[in-house]
């Protein structure tokens, strides 16, 4: 785990780290990832990998029209808004 | 060490002296109240203390009564929500910057049921942020104080709501389990803490953390309020589509069952490295099943300690898929930047807390291409051996003691500056999780200085019952 591979993740999660925590969390990550690594004595090659605890099945309900959440109760809690949209900045700017 | 001597009532006493109409709900709440004026400054269990609302609500459960209507199960008792719990047009915060002002327009199932139920709510309590921690060091609103002792953590991610009910500012509180954050803060806080089956009780409205694994539960003074909250909050729920539909006897109706005959299991390959004291309390317990009618018998869960590793594949990678929602367009707070993809990394950096940026790091880097099937993918296969080791475990075994948590509450900063030091924190708690099973700790003494330790009950999918009863069974052990 570099610098260099914290500042693609960073990129990659949308958060802006300073030049000190990028070093800080390269360091951190590292030595997780070290701790991690016990899992590689395990043999899992014929190990089916488990995405959740219950059995998974389809869920469907009748397509219906119900009540839903009131707009500009949600429009509220957003930080711009305007003519019932969420407002945001230019999505083609400097880095696009 | 400080007086917690006033004893209030449980909470299956407040509901049925205010349903009989021998106690006021209005009298219980102010009860309440006056415990948070006293002691809340000390402790700081709350990110938001309701009065107003408490007190109006408090009183319609009182004119319920008074016209002759029963206001529910829960009548007129104090409960505290985590404040990552959706509250309709009242703050929710996951003691997060990012949230920010944002009042959500709905309630969570479990806000509703209780409210149906005859609860009061007082207010909303302190996590650590987005539920990640575990010693709500990582609120971004200061931290919760041990009510036990102020310059202790409560543990976490959920120490607001196990502080409250220690506290006696709730008579009972909602918190969120995901790798052990009801029942580790209720070890340490001395209260009971019960992560039910994934699936048992609906998540609709919960802020989602790893939501494979995220699961709320109820924190209570005693084993019966515990089992009361669950036969409340606990169904099926459309609005869950991971909800489960098989119907959930009543708890209430368990915990009377004793123990006669139940197998209990000593995992006799269980990491090691738990305090001596807690290990004492641990071996009491499983004498005091013993002489209560149950039969020891020894497990192997082999994988349990590798649950640790998986945990933290798997949390934050899921983690850092839900938390991209907040990117300062829909929710909270916004960092102005020239374009969209520089005011997200902006807002996102401003208003998270270290501990979540280290997991939206660390998530993404697990799910990022070429290190997938390294670390994502290989966790998923470690998840599946724990459980299956579990289920072997049960074909023996109706439940398992282990430890809840390795040590008592901890002092402030002891963590250092080490994420490792306090992920290790939930070694006991983190498998079940995984397996989807449920969990509780209960209160079994303290160490030699006073400070509670708990004794944790697992059990297989779906079998709260057996482990209310072994609960229950511990409970009247020590009387």
């Amino acid at each position: 785990m570099t610098v260099a591979d914290v500042v693609k993740v960073a990129k990659l999660a949308r958060l802006d780290l300073t030049p000190k925590n990028l070093e800080r969390t390269a360091a951190q990550l590292a030595g997780m990832l070290e701790h991690f690594a016990d899992i590689d004595a395990l043999d899992l090659d014929d190990v089916q990998p488990m995405t959740q605890p219950y059995p998974l099945r389809n869920v469907f309900r009748e397509d219906v029209v119900r009540p839903s959440l009131d707009r500009e109760e949600v429009l509220a809690a957003a930080p711009f808004a305007e003519d019932g949209r969420f407002r945001v900045p230019p999505i083609l700017g400097l880095d696009g | 060490m400080s007086d917690m001597s006033s004893a209030p009532l449980s909470a299956a006493q407040i509901a049925a002296g205010v349903r009989a109409g021998t106690l006021k709900a209005a009298d219980v709440l102010e009860q309440h109240l006056g415990r948070i004026t006293d002691r809340e400054g000390d402790v700081h269990a709350f990110n938001l203390v309701m009065a107003d609302e408490a007190r109006a609500a408090a009183a319609a459960v009182d004119a319920a009564v008074a016209a002759g209507n029963d206001p529910g199960p829960l009548a007129g008792v104090p409960l505290a929500l985590k404040d990552n719990m959706c509250t309709r047009g009242i703050p929710t915060t996951c003691s997060s910057k990012i949230l920010e002002g944002w009042k959500p327009p709905y309630d969570a199932t479990v806000v509703t049921k209780l409210a149906a139920a005859g609860a009061v709510t007082v207010g909303k309590t302190n996590l650590d942020e987005f539920a990640m921690g575990s010693s709500t060091e990582n609120s971004a609103f200061g931290p919760t104080r041990n009510p036990h002792d102020l310059s202790r953590v409560p543990g976490g991610s959920s120490g607001g709501s196990a502080a409250a009910v220690a506290a006696g500012f709730a008579s009972v509180s909602l918190g969120s389990d995901t790798g052990g954050s009801i029942r580790q803060p209720a070890a340490l806080c001395g209260v009971v803490g019960v992560k039910p089956t994934y699936g048992y009780v609906s998540r609709y409205g919960l802020v989602a953390f790893a939501s494979s694994l995220d699961q709320i539960g109820p924190f209570t003074g005693n084993v019966e309020d515990a089992a009361l909250l669950m036969d409340v909050i606990g169904g099926h729920d459309p609005m869950d589509s991971t909800s489960i539909p098989e119907p959930q006897p009543s708890l209430v109706e368990a915990i009377g069952q004793g123990v006669e005959g139940l197998r209990v299991g000593r995992i006799t390959d269980l990491p090691q490295g738990a305090d001596p004291d807690v290990v004492d309390r641990l071996e009491l317990a499983f004498e005091a099943l013993q002489a209560a009618g149950a039969t020891i018998v020894d497990v192997e869960v082999p994988a349990f300690g590798y649950g640790l590793t998986a945990y933290y594949l798997i949390a934050p990678s899921e983690a850092s898929s839900n938390l991209a929602r907040y990117d300062g367009v829909r929710y909270g707070m916004r960092v102005d930047a020239p374009d969209t993809n520089a005011m997200y990394s902006a807002t996102r950096a401003a208003g998270f807390g270290e501990e979540v940026q280290r997991r939206i790091m660390l998530g993404t880097y697990a799910l990022s291409a070429g290190y997938y099937d390294a670390y994502y993918g290989k966790a998923l296969k470690v998840r599946r051996l724990i459980a299956d080791d579990f289920d072997r475990a049960y074909t023996k075994a109706d439940v398992l003691l282990t430890p809840t948590s390795p040590t008592v509450a901890f002092e402030f900063g002891s963590k250092g500056d080490d994420p490792l030091a306090m992920y290790l924190c939930d070694v006991y708690t983190i498998p079940t999780n995984l397996a989807g099973h449920p969990g509780m700790s209960v209160p079994y003494g303290t160490c030699q200085h006073g400070l509670p330790i708990g004794v944790q009950i697992l059990a297989g999918t779906l079998g709260e019952q057996v482990m209310f009863r072994a609960g229950a069974a511990l409970e009247r052990s020590i009387g």
